[in-house]
């Protein structure tokens, strides 16, 4: 970036024009504009599905356009392959962490151009570069250990901290916070603002409308594949930046919202007594009753997840006991869970909740038919039937049922992980992140599920890290603190204040 | 038939006399390379009793098919002072060193089955095995008589690149040339498996529509003519009458198709050699002269009629 | 979906009909069929016949690659089940019994190595090494039970399943099609195919899913072991001989390619049983191809491994993207 030195900004960056692009039986992009001005902080934001990751995939040279073209500081360039983009100085570091989680820090920072002498690599060179780029996110960490066993979030910057070059000019942040929490996010957007000082121009997608006003100076907005306006971020209200995106007026989204909490009573469907694993989760209890929602709060790496799998006998407990419908659980599998009715839909979507080439029908249809057993196949027109309903219910966008399920956009994948469970007909339906990584339309769609199944009578149970999401849907919040649970509470006490508080061990 | 047998025995059969005359013991150490197939077992355990019976004392050595183990048993061998060694190599290569060792140990070395490459060719006494050659030329010289020179041949290979099929081939064609109304129409490898004789022949009858004008299947084993009797049989030939059959082996299975009168002729690969080999050992510690540097075993032709 | 069944099929079915149409050329009365001896003879029915051990195998080997594993044993089990045979037979057990045996081996084969991959969660590769090793190992040591110096035996049962034929079709086509028809209803009329498709697509998501992804894993090697177990008889019935060392050598490479050349990939999530049937026909037409053109056996595995090379980039979108867009190069 020293050698350009170009710090003025007002000077377009990076400039996409009359960008389009068909998929089979889908038009993503519809002759957008695109302009990114030198040493700027853009939001681009869209509802799953509004063409986000296809306009970046087009500017970083990952997927081939129909039709438009691309200037780079007032010239025409030609970005036919990812190496162009990067030979460009147009980075990127995607929604889903690309890296090698087997190898160590080191190499994946130096993946594509170890330091060489006499021709082999020099290991103490290239540690030395890591340690340098790591430096510019003021990240310290074991540069040996394998990148795997860092947290998804220290993952993360280690992602950005290789798309790095010296001579970035454009910066593409495919959701860069979505499993990050706040001190983590605080730190990202400071370094985002020292790399914009540099005149690097950074396109910031997100689903987090917080986050958008924080650190964005001017917002784009996509929907369907045409760009439906950009604006600088303090002109732009927040009412107005929403009803952008989805398309609708905003009082029919907060009307949704608006159902009450439900009243719940009785004796406990699941509950659990003692239950923890060594090193895993400390000894808890928890009961989650018939049209309850018991949120779990607590920072990354606090335990909601492995709550949720000790509840689901996905992890195997090793001291205290798990009831259902006041009978205690005997065999811990998913299996057994199942037959008992407790669904779960794990936070990673990609790795534990779906198989990606199987279709969307085939997916919905796992939960069922593990529960049925495989000699009792559900009949293919019964298949379909419930498929459809379940697309149609929680509005899932896919062409067909028959689409492999990989190539739904985000939101629509977690829609099908949730479709999944629900037609297995739950009891209990265990969530962890159910909004993770999908857009505001989406979002409010999820939570009106919620509660519209928790008023169905089935017990809920909701991890999540977005705190304004568990007060909105909770009738109680565990909090959890470092594999502990250290606090439930119920009604009035269920504020954002409160639960940030019991976090912060106060 | 007794002349063509006579030409590999000539030598062997002169050092007979000598056998079983040993007066003194012998040690000898023996290297085998390992226990693969059926032929091998059998060679080991006869090299074994043959011992026993005339009194040698053998040190067996199993190199389970791996040179290191090989050269660690002969050191071995050179260790202990035997008086001979008798390698049977799992390579041809790499034997300098260790040979020279032995030489300086006063050790004759004597190879039986495979041979070496080494540059100094006195760094062994002689090499004592069977001359696939030597079958291959066999079973060419009977099917010459029994078709009086004039035949179509079909032949059934073994595996591609082997030095049993590369020398039977070899042999074979040696003879038939000297014909010039025998020739191979049609050869195809069946890996020396039944099933790959079989298949084979089944492609040949329909290729030569029902082997018209074919007078001889050639397999370089018994398997794989075994396989090509079957073949044959279902699709409602004669083997050893419509085509006449012969291989090499001479395994029990063959030995009931020539007498159920399915093939023609098999020639013997022996496995009971070890009265060849210990009497060529013996007398040369008796008297150490030069001997031939190829001492063959000799090759029976065993047929039909011979039951 | 129904397009794309199509559209999967087109490619190996060219290159078959295209190998189909060369032999047609190079040998004269390649399609002829007669009757001889009561039965179907002639060179197509001769690929049919010899294709059915080596589609079996393939079969098995189609849902053990689509729940990402793969199953390297299947040449050994062949052996073992094929020494088992020539065993019992010496032994004197009743023909019926002994067909009975030699399927349960194979079951026992395939669930020693089911027991090693989802048990002890070796991966598959070096699982099924051990026995793919040991096996003929094994062949060789039941053959010494009797002795071993003639392991050729005579089972009208056996054979007739074998090398016989019903009216005049080969019995071990007969046999062959009601196998294939009771796997498919097996993985396509019960869910057990969709639970291993899952299983080999995405094995973590399976299990939270609530299917008993070690079950699954279990039962794919069992499928294959039952399936190479009646290659097994095919094979050892057709030459009525025990050959541990050799019978069906490589047959766990040709299993593989036949899955491959169906479309299915080693990244596991799909099973092509259909596909995977004219995979490993077409390896056996071009087998007896070369053997029926006359070239020196030198040439054997050269011209496969062109053809099957040709094959392969037929398959793949991005050779035929690469040579369509060479060609308009040339044009323009």
């Amino acid at each position: 970036m020293g050698e350009t030195g170009v710090t003025d900004s007002s000077t377009l960056r990076i400039e996409m024009r009359g960008v389009s692009k068909t998929f089979p039986g889908v038009r993503a992009l519809e002759k957008v504009d695109l302009q990114l001005k030198a040493g700027e902080v853009h939001a681009l934001l869209g509802e799953n599905g509004a063409g986000k990751s296809t306009l970046i995939k087009i500017m970083t040279g990952a997927l081939p356009r129909d039709e438009g073209e691309i200037r780079l500081d007032g010239h025409p360039v030609e970005i036919n392959t990812t190496a162009d983009a990067q030979a460009l100085g147009i980075s990127t570091v995607y929604q889903e962490v690309n890296l090698v989680p087997t190898l160590t820090v080191t190499k994946n920072l130096t993946l594509e151009r170890q330091p060489r002498r006499f021709g082999l690599i020099s290991w103490g060179r290239a540690r030395a570069l890591a340690k340098q780029r790591l430096k510019r996110l003021n990240l310290e960490i074991d540069t040996e250990r394998l990148l795997g066993s860092y947290p998804v979030a220290i993952q993360q910057l280690v992602a950005i901290a290789r798309a790095l070059e010296d001579d970035t000019r454009v910066l593409v942040l495919d959701e860069p916070t979505a499993s990050l929490d706040a001190n983590e996010t605080e730190l990202l957007f400071k370094i985002m603002r020292d790399l914009k000082s540099l005149g690097i121009a950074i396109v910031f997608i997100t689903h987090f409308i917080d986050q958008v006003y924080q650190v964005a100076d001017r917002i784009s907005v996509l929907r369907n594949g045409r760009m439906v306006g950009t604006a600088p971020a303090a002109e732009l209200p927040r009412l107005e930046l929403i009803s952008m995106m989805i398309g609708r007026e905003l009082a029919a989204v907060e009307a949704r919202l608006a159902t009450s909490k439900s009243e719940a009573g009785g004796e406990p469907v699941l509950a659990a007594v003692g239950l923890g694993r060594r090193r895993t989760m400390t000894p808890f209890d928890i009961a989650l009753r018939a049209g309850e929602v018991v949120g779990l709060a607590g920072l990354l790496g606090s335990g909601r997840t492995e709550t949720a799998k000790l509840l689901f006998g996905a992890i195997r407990p090793d001291s205290g006991q798990l009831k259902v419908d006041g009978k205690a659980v005997k065999r811990f599998s998913p299996g057994h869970s199942l037959r008992y009715g407790i669904l779960f839909c794990p936070e990673d979507r990609k790795a534990e909740g779906l198989v990606g080439e199987l279709t969307v029908r085939e997916n919905i249809m796992l939960g069922l038919q593990a529960k049925r057993g495989w000699m009792r196949r559900v009949w293919k027109d019964e298949q379909k039937r419930l498929t459809q309903e379940m697309i149609e219910a929680l509005a899932i966008a896919t062409p067909d049922a028959e689409k492999p399920v990989g190539q739904l956009s985000g939101g629509n994948q977690q829609k099908v992980v949730l479709a999944r469970s629900l037609v297995a007909k739950p009891k209990v339906l265990l969530l962890d992140e159910p909004t993770r990584g999908i857009d505001v339309g989406a979002h409010a769609e999820v939570v009106a599920l919620i509660r519209r199944l928790c008023a169905e009578g089935l017990a809920l149970l909701v991890a999540s890290s977005e705190l304004d999401e568990l007060v909105a849907v909770s009738d109680r919040v565990a909090v959890l603190r470092d594999r502990r649970k250290v606090e439930e509470m119920s009604g009035a006490d269920i504020t954002r204040e409160n639960i940030i508080h019991t976090i912060a061990g106060g | 038939m007794s002349k063509l047998k006579w030409a590999g025995a000539s030598v062997a059969g002169a050092l007979m006399m000598f056998a079983g005359t040993s007066a003194f013991a012998v040690t000898i150490g023996f290297s085998q390379v390992g226990d693969e197939g059926d032929w091998r077992p059998a060679f080991s355990k006869d090299m074994q009793e043959e011992a026993k019976k005339q009194g040698i004392d053998l040190k067996f050595a199993d190199a389970q098919g791996k040179q290191e183990e090989q050269l660690k048993a002969v050191r071995a061998f050179i260790a202990q002072r035997v008086d001979a060694i008798i390698i049977a190599p799992v390579v041809v290569t790499g034997w300098d060193q260790v040979l020279k060792e032995a030489q300086r140990a006063k050790i004759p070395v004597f190879l039986a089955d495979r041979d070496v490459d080494v540059t100094d060719k006195s760094l062994f006494v002689a090499r004592i095995s069977a001359d696939f050659n030597l079958e291959g030329k066999l079973a060419g010289a009977w099917l010459a008589a029994a078709s009086k020179g004039t035949c179509d041949i079909v032949e059934l290979q073994g595996t591609v690149g082997s030095a049993p099929a590369i020398e039977r081939k070899k042999g074979f064609e040696a003879v038939v040339s000297q014909f010039p109304n025998m020739k191979i129409v049609r050869s195809q490898s069946g890996d020396f498996t039944t099933e790959g004789g079989k298949k084979v022949m089944e492609a040949f009858i329909k290729a030569t529509n029902n082997l018209k004008g074919i007078c001889a299947t050639f397999a370089h084993n018994d398997n794989m003519q075994l396989g090509a009797i079957q073949a044959m049989k279902e699709a409602g030939l004669k083997p050893s009458q419509d085509v006449l059959m012969v291989s090499v082996d001479y395994v029990p299975a063959m030995k009931k198709a020539l007498a159920a009168g399915e093939a023609n002729a098999s020639v013997e690969l022996r496995s009971a050699i070890g009265k060849y080999i210990y009497p060529v050992v013996t007398d040369y510690l008796k008297n150490p002269k030069e001997l031939p540097k190829w001492i063959v075993i000799p090759s029976d032709l065993h047929t039909a009629q011979g039951m | 979906m129904r397009a794309l069944t199509g559209h999967r099929a087109t490619w190996p079915l060219l290159a078959l009909v295209v190998i189909l149409i060369v032999d047609g050329i190079i040998a004269p009365g390649f399609f002829a069929i007669r009757i001889v001896e009561g039965r179907l003879f002639g060179t197509p029915i001769d690929i049919l016949y010899r294709a059915m051990p080596i589609a079996l195998i393939a079969l098995g080997m189609a849902v053990v690659i689509g729940s990402k594993g793969i199953d390297l044993s299947v040449g050994s089990i062949v052996a073992v089940v094929g020494a088992t045979i020539a065993w019992r037979i010496k032994a004197g057990d009743p023909h019926f019994v002994i067909l009975l045996t030699a399927l349960a081996v194979g079951i026992l084969c395939g669930m020693w190595n089911g027991f090693l991959v989802a048990v002890l969660n070796i991966q598959p590769i070096i699982a099924t090494l051990i026995l793919m090793v040991s096996g003929r190992g094994i062949g060789l040591m039941i053959n010494l039970i009797y002795g071993g110096t003639d392991p050729s035996f005579e089972s009208p049962l056996l054979q007739g399943l074998s090398v016989g034929s019903i009216g005049y079709v080969p019995t071990r086509l007969i046999l062959f099609a009601g196998l294939f028809v009771a796997l498919w209803l097996l993985i396509r009329r019960t869910a057990l195919g969709l639970f291993i498709e899952s299983v080999g697509g995405n094995a973590a998501a399976a299990n939270l899913a609530g299917i008993n992804a070690r079950l699954i894993t279990f039962s794919v090697y069992v499928i294959s072991g039952l399936c190479t177990a009646w290659a097994g008889i095919i094979l050892t019935a057709d030459v009525h001989t025990s050959d541990p060392v050799s019978v069906a050598l490589f047959s766990e490479l040709d299993a593989i390619l036949a899955v491959v050349i169906g479309g299915g990939s080693l990244a596991g999530g799909r099973i092509y049983l259909g596909m995977t049937l004219l995979g490993a026909l077409v390896i056996q037409t071009l087998a007896t191809s070369i053997l029926m053109s006359g070239l020196p056996p030198e040439y054997n595995l050269l011209v496969k491994a062109v053809v099957v090379l040709f094959v392969l980039l037929l398959q793949s979108n991005n050779a035929r993207d690469a040579v369509f867009t060479l060609f308009r190069r040339r044009k323009g």
